[in-house]
């Protein structure tokens, strides 16, 4: 009965991340439109654009290969299993036992080379462009990410991430410099990866300087859903990671039905925070040029390494 | 491991000089001059915060009388000098990007491992719970010297070495709970001389020169010229 429960749990929590993520994004854009004195769309209309999008006939370009037609369902399914190593709402995750965070990056990673194969396989020129500057992103920003891994690793002992917010909610509430700098650098690395501003701009189409957009383009119908969908669930992983890493109370250590209704609100209250947060930071930066951006990810680097050293120097040798 | 054990005050102090380490990398980084001004005057708060910090926390009243010295000094009055000096001398929108950005903090990540390194051996006879902030004081005085010696820029490099006072008086504050006030006030004193002196050498250089850029100074104006011509009379 135990095991079954614990299943259920694991297999409905990468779902529930997967159903929550346009809403996600939609309340981001709600509270940036709101910021900039405009109404913005209804909540419902992530859920409604992808409902078009997938009644809609796929048309695939004549140079297009296989690989092609393959990419969506692989950085979907890529995407979502990296979720289901997430603690969502329990640190009870059987998932997590098979997958811990470098395999998290490494599935990332995997749905990453699929968009940019992709995005080179049709032979545009923005695809081309989108699918090189998006490499130039992740060159920079997977070390500082695996970094950060790394920083929090030193202290919880464990790359399991759900072990990891285990450990952080078991412990005493400690002031730790690494976690200051590691938290920093993960938000901006979440930045980057995610494509929001100030590194990419995820509201805009068919401009100079787009790099998640670039490699879209030639995508329509159901394939376009399902990358749309991947990268609306991409960032709402990286919101629930920063949480899980960085403010995992709230989180249920076991599955009675109290304590996960009280994660899910607790989930609510810090997605909500995070998006409006993310959204003020939108509203106030400007988009940088492209050839800062490695500037910028080397500040988040700095920032992880200094994470680093600090755990070494003013935790570890107490 | 044992962090949980420290008092609340020590945590926080350990927290502040990681942020103070943190703020020498981006004086290190900042290619504005007065962006880079302003990361010194909160170099200089956090310092002055540390120093308040351990003051609370061995009740040494000493330490509120060198923080509030140190409040004044490095977050008012020498960025407001340096502040009024970039505007006399017009460099307000003047860059001065490093050469090499990645390498630059690359090494600046070394020297904090070599600094850890240099001072374990010192931190063993320590005694007081933040004296891991040693290393952290070293690394601070090491970048300082770092950004003295990749800026081109004079008053970047006044910042270096207004930054590598910031590390020592951190050291003191941190594993001997400060210097005599005797000291302190001297070395404030000191330092209040040499901006005022940086100042008037700054523009004395720039009447003459009309640059503050160190590397035209590495040549005499009258060999400047001399090169010019294809073989110099001997």
């Amino acid at each position: 009965m135990d095991r079954v429960l614990t299943l259920t749990a694991a297999l409905l929590q990468p779902l529930l991340l997967l159903a929550a993520a346009p809403l996600l994004v939609a309340w981001i854009r709600r509270v940036k439109a709101r910021l900039q004195n405009r109404r913005g769309a209804p909540l419902l209309t992530p859920y409604r654009e992808l409902r078009k999008l997938l009644g809609k006939e796929a048309v695939v370009a004549r140079t297009a290969s296989p690989l092609f037609r393959i990419a969506p369902y692989v950085v979907f399914a890529a995407t979502l299993l990296a979720a289901a190593a997430l603690p969502v709402l329990s640190t009870l995750l059987p998932g997590a036992r098979v997958a811990d965070a470098i395999a998290l990056i490494g599935l990332l990673g995997l749905a990453r080379i699929m968009l940019t194969l992709a995005g080179l396989d049709a032979g545009t020129a923005f695809g081309g462009m989108g699918a090189s500057r998006e490499m130039l992103v992740t060159t920079f920003a997977e070390p500082a990410l695996l970094l950060v891994v790394f920083t929090l690793a030193m202290t919880t002992h464990t790359t399991n991430l759900a072990s990891m917010a285990a450990s952080t909610l078991a412990g005493d509430s400690v002031l730790r410099p690494s976690y200051m700098f590691a938290l920093a650098a993960l938000l901006l690395v979440g930045v980057a990866e995610c494509g929001r501003i100030p590194v990419d701009n995820p509201s805009t189409h068919l401009e100079l300087t787009m790099i998640h957009e670039g490699m879209l383009l030639e995508y329509s119908g159901r394939h376009l859903a399902l990358m749309e969908w991947a990268a609306q669930l991409k960032l709402a992983l990286f919101a629930v990671l920063t949480v899980d890493l960085f403010l995992p109370w709230g989180l249920a250590t076991r599955l009675s039905p109290l304590a996960l209704l009280g994660a899910l609100a607790a989930l609510v209250l810090k997605l909500a925070a995070l998006g409006a947060l993310l959204a003020l930071g939108e509203t106030v930066l400007a988009k940088m040029r492209l050839f800062r951006v490695p500037g910028f990810l080397a500040m988040a680097f700095l920032l992880a390494l200094l994470g680093l050293l600090a755990h070494v120097i003013l935790e570890s040798a107490l | 491991m044992n962090l949980a054990a420290l008092p609340l005050l020590d945590q926080a102090v350990l927290v502040l000089a990681a942020m103070a380490l943190f703020s020498a990398f981006a004086l290190l980084a900042q290619s504005r001059l007065l962006s880079a001004i302003h990361v010194f005057a909160w170099q200089g708060a956090l310092v002055a915060a540390v120093a308040a910090l351990t003051g609370a926390a061995s009740g040494d009243v000493n330490l509120y009388i060198s923080a509030a010295i140190t409040f004044v000094l490095k977050v008012l009055l020498i960025p407001w000098m340096l502040h009024r000096l970039v505007r006399r001398l017009a460099l307000e929108r003047q860059a001065d990007p490093l050469p090499y950005p990645a390498l630059t903090l690359l090494a600046g990540a070394a020297i904090v491992v070599f600094a850890d390194w240099v001072a374990a051996p010192v931190a063993q006879f320590e005694h007081s719970a933040t004296r891991n902030v040693i290393a952290i004081s070293l690394a601070i005085v090491l970048l300082g010297m770092l950004t003295m010696v990749v800026r081109r820029q004079a008053l970047a490099q006044v910042l270096g070495f207004m930054a590598i006072e910031n590390g020592l008086f951190l050291a003191a504050v941190a594993s001997t709970h400060g210097m005599p006030l005797v000291v302190e006030l001297g070395v404030a004193f000191d330092v209040l001389v040499a901006m005022v002196l940086f100042g008037v050498f700054f523009l004395q250089i720039k009447d003459s020169i009309d640059t503050l850029d160190i590397d035209r100074l590495s040549q005499l104006a009258s060999s400047v010229e001399q090169d010019e011509d294809t073989e110099p009379p001997r």
